[in-house]
């Protein structure tokens, strides 16, 4: 476990997610198409936080983000914070912020919507609960996804 | 209003809403206004519905535009595989106007998307059909004389009838008073009741048609039907508790009027039909009033 985290925390160069909501880790990985990258990516989930009990985190090497990319993982992880590294040393650090708008990612959970019919490039707005979640308006059908329904196309 | 589409009520803002009910009012004066002549319509309808397409096809006959399309899927080349896409990019190469009905929710905002022409939704699953709502309230405003501050009683399924969401939304415009009459599993969604909360007005509800004739200035009815029960026991526990009938119409206000989007089954009893308080039938023609105000303003034939 000391050893992981020595390599974790060697970053060089890239982009560390952090604060992630520990159920979310493989969502965000998902929704950030990762496995598709050819960098170094590390991994980890279920770990101990003091603000989150558990929390999940990956580390991307030699990869930094536009904010709209990155902003999508908000629908999932509120919470996240984004470092960005160079030479070893945070040169930035940002919590995520919640998109009005999300285009062709999120799958609209109405089986009857267009969007699950023909294609369509799903789009939502996004709205955020009483209760700090979120909830995605389709555009089409006007229908509502919300928390595990979230599932991408 | 020149070249909107009208997908969802709420595209309509109250001003504009109330405009189309004026200028319905001038077609209910003088309905043969050929102002249209130059135009060609189309009705796609995807999915049948005899009575919305034939009051679009009345009205649009009536201003004297021209008619193209198809009354059921199985008579356009959606049988054949094309998809919704195709079909409204070829269909508005022919027409100065699409109205359209389609099984899939959300289906007519995106033919807008992809159209030349302006969209009319005549019905889009369980999603939205704002040309009804403009009716109802084309309907109320003529039986009370004005839409403000009515007492509104919805009754049957509310769960699933669209017409109750989107007429509930135009109605908090209006400082409306709301009284829900359904079975405890046939409420209104909660994200109708918000926006009645959002406005700041009250809504009660029942689960007994009586408690609520003597107050209402409009009971609007819906069928509540079989397929939306999973337990088919309560559906038979609730299933006649949801009709009106003449006996139970005494002691309603004089001005109360009777609302229903037809078709009715069993709802409302036939012997309602000819006392003062039935106003269905009108409430069906005056939808015809009402699309040829549409038409006529989104075509700019009228301002």
């Amino acid at each position: 476990m000391a050893k992981t985290e020595l390599i974790v925390s060697a970053l060089e160069n890239g982009t560390v997610i952090d604060h992630i909501d520990s159920t979310q880790v493989f969502r965000v990985l998902q929704l950030l198409n990762l496995s598709q990258s050819s960098e170094t990516v590390y991994l980890g989930s279920n770990l101990e936080s003091k603000k989150l009990g558990k929390k999940g985190i990956i580390k991307v090497a030699n990869h930094f983000f536009a904010d709209e990319e990155i902003n999508k993982i908000a629908i999932v992880s509120p919470n996240a914070t984004i470092i960005e590294i160079k030479n070893f040393e945070v040169v930035k650090k940002t919590k995520v912020s919640l998109p009005e708008k999300i285009n062709g990612i999120v799958k609209c959970m109405n089986p009857n919507c267009i969007t699950n019919h023909e294609a369509v490039t799903s789009r939502f707005t996004v709205m955020q609960q009483q209760d700090g979640t979120i909830k995605l308006k389709c555009r089409y059908c006007e229908k509502f996804t919300t928390g595990e329904n979230i599932t991408f196309k | 209003m020149k070249n909107k589409n009208l997908i969802s009520i709420t595209d309509f803002s109250k001003e504009e809403q109330l405009h189309v009910l004026d200028v319905a009012e001038s077609f209910e004066q003088d309905p043969r206004q050929r102002i249209l002549t130059d135009k060609v319509v189309a009705t796609l309808f995807f999915e049948p519905s005899t009575r919305t397409r034939l009051s679009f096809e009345s009205a649009a006959n009536q201003l004297g535009a021209r008619i193209i399309g198809f009354s059921d899927a199985a008579n356009s080349s959606t049988a054949k595989g094309e998809s919704l896409k195709d079909t409204i990019l070829m269909v508005s190469n022919y027409a100065d106007l699409i109205v359209m009905r389609h099984p899939k929710e959300g289906s007519s905002r995106y033919a807008s998307e992809v159209a030349g022409v302006p969209v009319i939704n005549a019905g889009d699953g369980a999603n939205q059909h704002p040309t009804q709502c403009l009716l109802d309230l084309y309907s109320i405003r003529k039986t009370q004389g004005r839409l403000d501050k009515l007492d509104i009683a919805f009754v049957g399924d509310l769960k699933y009838g669209r017409t109750v969401h989107s007429l509930t939304q135009a109605l908090c415009n209006f400082d409306c008073t709301f009284h829900l009459v359904s079975p405890v599993e046939l409420k209104l969604p909660s994200y109708v009741k918000q926006t009645i909360k959002d406005h700041k007005l009250e809504y009660h509800q029942y689960t007994e048609l009586a408690d609520v004739i003597p107050t209402a200035d409009i009971i609007y009815m819906t069928r509540v039907q079989r397929e939306r029960f999973a337990d088919l026991m309560e559906y038979e526990k609730v299933k006649n508790s949801y009709i009106l009938n003449k006996a139970m119409l005494e002691g309603c206000k004089s001005n109360m009027k009777i609302l229903h989007p037809l078709p009715r089954v069993n709802e409302i009893a036939t012997d309602v039909d000819d006392t003062p308080y039935a106003y269905y039938f009108q409430q069906a023609k005056n939808g015809v009033f009402v699309r040829q105000a549409l038409m006529a303003l989104i075509l700019g034939a009228k301002q």
